[in-house]
């Protein structure tokens, strides 16, 4: 359980860290919160040659509304999205999404950028990014690129940050008095990866809902929007019939299997996720969002 | 194998050394500077065993390279307990017998610490969930719960 032998680069600038990682002469990773590298160092799962720790980069810490989203800088940590007041107010998905990761010690140093660049299927950032429609900022010598989030996440710890880039920030759009949220997430303790949850978001508009987007986690490679559900949603007002019409749409989609879940068990976690969600959406006067 | 220099504070001292690139935090101060409080259990992050003080904010040390602890503030266990800043919360422990081998401990009190000065009146689930990254293989937990209660109300009517 100790790290293989590895080269260590601290950058001090954004420039300096991007010239580190479009460096052909080694495999290189880059170190942010370390909360998941780390072990995957440890375990010998990973063996870059090369670390670059970008950790000093201050500019990547930006917390801020610009323009009608929220910015969010790649370092910023879970701690701070699950405490501070200015994501409660202009993102409270990701507020309320927070305290599911991992542990308090664990949220202290993972970052929010590193969570959307390890692309776990089973954790809560990534589809919290697909619900809310975020932009991603990749940076690379050859200049800055934004990616949506429903072209981000490509697979199994995949996206589409190419290795010479590096996710510099995100953005979400600013909610608005309509917004409605859900999150809904199981797993077998506090803090433990999801056998399966959601992230939800979508717009009131009297009794109806609009703009609904349901990002299931846990059940595939990727975080991955309930489409055909949220279609449903929209159709009318969200009477318990509805819901479970949107429900059983889930009965279509691939669900992975493992030692931990199996397939049946994840599809029946998703499929409760997906209604409790649906009602909160609705009804998020009388849900408990949780 | 790179080296790096690193200086730190560690405890409220000064440590300037050079660290092995592959040097885990956790290690560097057991083995380096003898501070072994900061237990090794699982070394990836699950147990808590390693729980420190890393810029003020608890942290895994295993997860942590000593190359990165250049410029940081540390405090482990040693520390905390010369300051006393623990001590309310070390003698609850005590009393209520919440530790059998003691090697979840170091890690409990760090964590539960940052809960109180968080939330000074934690509910038990509360305690529970701030918990839920610090494995201990013996109390069951009830005791510790009990003891960081305890704290918690003590440290209230203090105030």
């Amino acid at each position: 359980m100790k790290l293989a032998d590895v080269e260590y680069v601290r950058a001090d600038t954004v420039e300096h860290a991007l010239a580190l990682i479009a460096a052909q002469d080694a495999e290189t990773r880059v170190l942010a919160g370390g909360q998941s590298l780390m072990p995957l160092l440890a375990m010998r799962l990973a063996a870059p040659a090369r670390l670059v720790d970008i950790n000093r980069l201050a500019e990547l810490e930006r917390l801020e509304v610009v323009d009608g989203r929220l910015v969010i800088g790649a370092l910023v940590r879970h701690h701070r999205i699950a405490t501070d007041p200015l994501v409660a107010r202009v993102a409270p998905l990701l507020a309320r999404a927070a305290p599911h990761v991992a542990h308090p010690a664990i949220r202290n140093r993972g970052t929010f950028g590193g969570s959307l660049a390890h692309a776990d299927p089973a954790s809560e950032f990534p589809a919290c990014t697909l619900a809310l429609n975020a932009e991603m900022t990749l940076a690379s010598m050859s200049g800055r690129r934004t990616v949506r989030a429903d072209a981000f996440f490509e697979g199994l710890y995949q996206t589409a940050a190419r290795p010479d880039e590096l996710l510099l920030e995100v953005s979400v759009p600013v909610a608005t008095e309509a917004s409605r949220f859900a999150f809904v997430e199981f797993s077998r303790r506090n803090g433990d990866y999801a056998l399966a949850g959601i992230a939800a978001a979508a717009t009131a508009d009297g009794d109806r809902l609009t703009g609904v987007r349901l990002a299931l986690f846990g059940i595939g490679d990727t975080p991955v929007l309930a489409s055909e559900a949220a279609a449903i949603l929209e159709s009318g007002p969200v009477t318990d019939a509805l819901v479970k019409q949107a429900v059983a749409t889930l009965d279509g989609i691939e669900v992975r299997d493992s030692a931990t879940a199996g397939e049946r068990y994840r599809r029946h976690l998703a499929r409760v996720a997906l209604k409790r969600a649906a009602l909160a959406l609705a009804r998020p006067e009388a849900a408990s969002c949780r | 194998m790179s080296m790096i220099t690193i200086a730190c504070t560690i405890n409220g001292e000064r440590v300037e050394t050079t660290v092995s690139s592959r040097e885990n935090l956790a290690d560097f101060l057991r083995d380096r500077l003898a501070l072994t409080a900061t237990h090794v259990g699982c070394e990836h992050g699950v147990c808590g065993a390693c729980t420190i003080l890393f810029d003020g904010r608890t942290a895994r040390a295993c997860l942590l390279l000593a190359a990165q602890a250049d410029g940081a503030v540390i405090e482990t266990l040693e520390g905390a307990t010369r300051t006393g800043r623990l001590a309310a919360l070390q003698k609850a422990l005590y009393e209520r017998g919440a530790l059998q081998c003691g090697f979840c401990t170091p890690g409990m009190l760090f964590t539960a610490a940052e809960l109180l000065e968080e939330h000074p009146a934690p509910s038990r689930e509360e305690i529970r969930e701030a918990l839920s990254g610090n494995a201990c293989r013996c109390t069951g937990y009830q005791a510790i719960v009990d003891a960081i209660e305890t704290a918690a109300k003590d440290g209230r009517a203090e105030r």
